[in-house]
C-alpha cells in the first residue's frame, strides 16, 4: 500500500468537510485550516521522498487494474506540484488568519479553501482525463465561490467573465474528452498514450491535439485567451488572489505539460510550433499589458500572464533542457508570484489602497516590508542570484540552442519590461514620499499580532526564494529527472500498465 | 439516426455560442445551459449509436453476449449532467447577484475591472 499518493487528495476533502462540521466554530475553522494545508504539505514531501526514491507509484482506486478503473499517478512532476500546493495552502492559510476577517469567514472561507486546494491535488494525482475534467471542476466551482465572496461590484463583474470563459474552456476539454474516447475507447491517460501511436488518422488528433491547446490554454491564460485573468484576479480578497494567482493558471500549464509530453507528442511539428508562437505572444502580452497598468494588483494579474509564456515556451521547444526549463520555472513562479500578492496585500492593510498613486513611503515606514518585496520582485525580473534567474537563464539557453532566436529575443525583451514593472511598483509605492493627507484613504490600525501572521508566511515565502537562488543545484536534478520522465512516455505507460500491458489492446 | 444526430449536435453548438456572444447577461447563461447539453449530446454519441442491445450480462456468463452499447459514455454523460447542474446553478445566482449590484443586463456597462 502506499497510502502517501491518495493522501494529499484526501486531507484537504477531509479537512473541508471537518471545517463544515465546525460551521459556527470561528477557532476550529481555523485550527482546521492551519492543520490541513500543514497535513497536505507534510504528505506531499512524504510522497516527493518516496516517488524520487523508487519511481512513478501508481494507485489504482478501489481495486481496478489499470484500463479499466481510476488511476491515481504521481511522477516526479505531480508529486513537485502537490508539495508546492502545500507550501502555497499553508502560506496563505497563516496569512488567511489575519485578512480573512469575520464576514468571509462566516461564509464558508475556509471550507472552500480546503476543496479548492483538493481539487488542485487531485488534478496534479490524477492518471485518467475524465478524472482530471472532474478535479478541474471541483476547483473551478470552489474558484467560483471564493472568487465572489463579499459581493462587491467588482467582484460581481470579474466573476461573469471568469466564469463564462472557464465554463466554455471545460466544456472544450469535455467534447475533447469525448472525441478522444469515441477515437481509442479509453480515459485511462497511459492506455491513451499508448493506443493513439497506432491510429491512423493524425489530422483527427492534430484536432484533438488543438482542442486540448485551447481549453488548457484558457485555464492557463495563455494569449490569446487570457482576458478572464486581469478582468478578475484584482478584485477578490487578497489571500484569495495570491491562491489563484499561485495555483489556478499552473494547473492548466500542467495539464498541458502532461497532455503535450505524454498524448499528443507525435507530431510536434504542428502543435509545438503553435505553442511556441502562443508562448511568445503571451509574454509580450501580458508585460505590456502590465506596463500600461497602475494599481497594484493589476500589474501583478498581468504579469502571470507573461510568465506563463516562458512555462510554455520550455513545453513548445521540447528539448531536454527546455522542459527542465519550464518545470524549474514553474516551481519558482508559484512561490514567488503568492509572495508578491501576499505583499500587495500587506501594504493594502497598512494604506487602504491599491492604486500606486495613493502609496507611498513604505521604505521609511516599513523597511523590512521593502526587503520582503525586493526579494520576489527581483527574482521576477530574473536578476541574479535569485530563483528567477536559474529558472529564466535555463529556458533562455533552450531556446538559443533550439536556435529559436525570435522567441528567445522576445523572452529576453520581456525580462527587462518585467524589471520596469517591478521597479515602477518599487518607486510608486516604496521610494517616493507618502502623498499628501488628503489623497489618502483612512486606514484603520494594524496590530502585531496580525502584522506577524501577514509577514511570517511572505518571509517564509521569500527564504524559499532566497534558498532557491542560492542552492539551486537540488532543485535543478529534481527538475532535470521530472524532465526525464516527462520525455519517456513509455515508462508513464510501464508504470501504470504494468509490463504485460505493452503493444496489443486486449 | 447519425445524420440527424449531428445535425442537432451542431445546431446546439451554434446557437449556445451565438446566445453566448449577445452582451445580454442572461443570455450569456442560456448560451452557457444549451452548450453543456451539446457536449453532452456529442458524448453520448460518440459512443456509437446501436440500438436495443444494452450492455447486460446473461446469467451464467461472464460477458455479454454479442454487440451491445458502450455503457461508459452514459456515465461519462451523467456525471457531467451533474457537473453542469452544479455550476449553472451557480451561473445563474451569480447572473442575478450581478444584476442587484450592477443594475443592467448588459455586458458593456460591465467593464470596470476591464483593462
Amino acid at each position: 500500500m502506499t497510502p502517501e499518493v491518495a493522501l494529499p487528495i484526501l486531507i484537504p476533502l477531509m479537512a473541508g468537510a471537518v471545517s463544515l462540521v465546525f460551521w459556527r466554530s470561528r477557532l476550529m475553522q481555523r485550527l482546521v485550516a492551519v492543520g490541513g494545508s500543514a497535513g497536505l504539505l507534510v504528505t506531499g514531501l512524504w510522497l516527493l521522498a518516496s516517488v524520487s526514491h523508487e519511481g512513478i507509484m501508481v494507485v489504482q482506486v478501489g481495486g481496478w487494474a489499470a484500463p479499466f478503473g481510476i488511476s491515481l499517478v504521481a511522477d516526479l512532476l505531480g508529486a513537485i506540484m502537490v508539495v508546492l500546493t502545500g507550501i502555497i495552502g499553508f502560506a496563505v492559510a497563516i496569512y488567511s488568519l489575519a485578512t480573512a476577517g469575520r464576514g468571509h469567514e462566516a461564509h464558508g472561507y475556509f471550507p472552500l479553501m480546503h476543496l479548492l486546494l483538493a481539487g488542485v491535488a487531485g488534478a496534479f494525482l490524477t492518471g485518467d482525463i475524465f478524472n482530471l475534467y472532474v478535479w478541474f471542476e471541483v476547483m473551478l466551482v470552489a474558484s467560483f465561490a471564493l472568487l465572489i465572496l463579499g459581493g462587491e461590484k467588482a467582484q460581481m463583474e470579474g466573476a461573469i467573465k471568469y466564469v463564462a470563459l472557464n465554463l466554455l474552456s471545460s466544456v472544450i476539454f469535455l467534447v475533447a474528452v469525448g472525441l478522444l474516447y469515441g477515437m481509442v475507447g479509453t480515459l485511462n491517460m497511459a492506455d491513451i498514450a499508448r493506443r493513439l501511436a497506432m491510429v491512423e488518422e493524425q489530422a483527427m488528433v492534430d484536432a484533438l491535439a488543438m482542442m486540448f491547446m485551447v481549453a488548457f490554454g484558457i485555464k492557463a491564460a495563455a494569449f490569446p485567451l487570457f482576458f478572464w485573468l486581469p478582468a478578475s484576479y484584482h478584485t477578490p480578497p487578497v489571500a484569495v488572489s495570491a491562491l489563484f494567482a499561485g495555483l489556478l493558471t499552473k494547473v492548466g500549464v500542467y495539464a498541458l505539460f502532461r497532455v503535450f509530453t505524454l498524448i499528443f507528442h507525435h507530431s510536434p511539428g504542428y502543435t509545438h510550433e503553435i505553442l511556441l508562437w502562443g508562448a511568445g505572444l503571451t509574454m509580450l502580452s501580458g508585460v505590456l499589458g502590465a506596463a500600461a497598468q497602475f494599481e497594484f494588483r493589476r500589474i501583478l494579474s498581468f504579469h502571470i500572464v507573461s510568465q506563463i509564456g516562458y512555462m510554455i515556451l520550455g513545453l513548445a521547444l521540447f528539448t531536454p533542457l527546455a522542459v527542465v526549463g519550464g518545470v524549474f520555472y514553474i516551481i519558482h513562479h508559484i512561490i514567488v508570484k503568492t509572495n508578491l500578492f501576499l505583499v500587495s496585500g500587506i501594504v493594502h492593510r497598512l494604506r487602504g489602497s491599491y492604486r500606486l498613486e495613493r502609496l507611498g513611503g513604505f521604505y521609511r515606514s516599513h523597511p523590512w516590508l521593502a526587503v520582503l518585496f525586493l526579494i520576489p520582485a527581483l527574482s521576477l525580473a530574473g536578476i541574479p542570484p535569485l530563483s528567477g534567474f536559474f529558472a529564466k537563464f535555463i529556458v533562455i539557453r533552450a531556446g538559443i540552442e533550439a536556435e529559436a532566436y525570435g522567441v528567445t529575443a522576445i523572452a529576453l525583451l520581456v525580462g527587462l519590461l518585467t524589471l520596469y514593472s517591478m521597479i515602477k511598483i518599487w518607486a510608486e509605492v516604496f521610494w517616493k514620499s507618502l502623498p499628501p493627507e488628503g489623497d489618502v484613504d483612512p486606514f484603520p490600525e494594524v496590530r502585531q499580532r496580525e502584522m506577524w501572521l501577514m509577514a511570517a508566511p511572505v518571509a517564509g515565502l521569500a527564504l524559499c526564494t532566497l534558498l532557491i537562488g542560492l542552492y539551486p543545484g537540488p532543485l535543478h536534478a529534481l527538475a532535470e529527472a521530472s524532465a526525464d520522465q516527462l520525455l519517456d512516455p513509455q515508462g508513464y505507460i510501464r508504470a501504470v500498465l504494468g509490463e504485460q500491458g505493452e503493444g496489443v489492446p486486449w | 439516426m447519425e445524420p440527424l444526430m449531428a445535425i442537432t449536435i451542431g445546431t446546439l453548438f451554434a446557437a449556445a455560442l451565438y446566445m453566448m456572444l449577445r452582451r445580454s447577461i442572461v443570455k450569456l447563461v442560456i448560451g452557457l445551459m444549451l452548450l453543456s447539453n451539446a457536449a453532452n449530446l456529442l458524448i453520448f454519441a460518440t459512443a456509437g449509436m446501436t440500438r436495443g442491445a444494452p450492455p447486460l450480462v446473461p446469467e451464467g456468463l461472464t460477458a455479454p453476449a454479442g454487440v451491445v452499447a458502450d455503457p461508459l459514455p452514459q456515465a461519462l454523460v451523467l456525471t457531467a449532467i451533474v457537473i453542469a447542474f452544479g455550476v449553472l446553478s451557480f451561473a445563474v445566482v451569480l447572473v442575478r447577484r450581478a444584476w442587484e449590484v450592477v443594475r443592467a443586463d448588459d455586458m458593456d456597462r460591465m467593464k470596470d475591472t476591464d483593462t
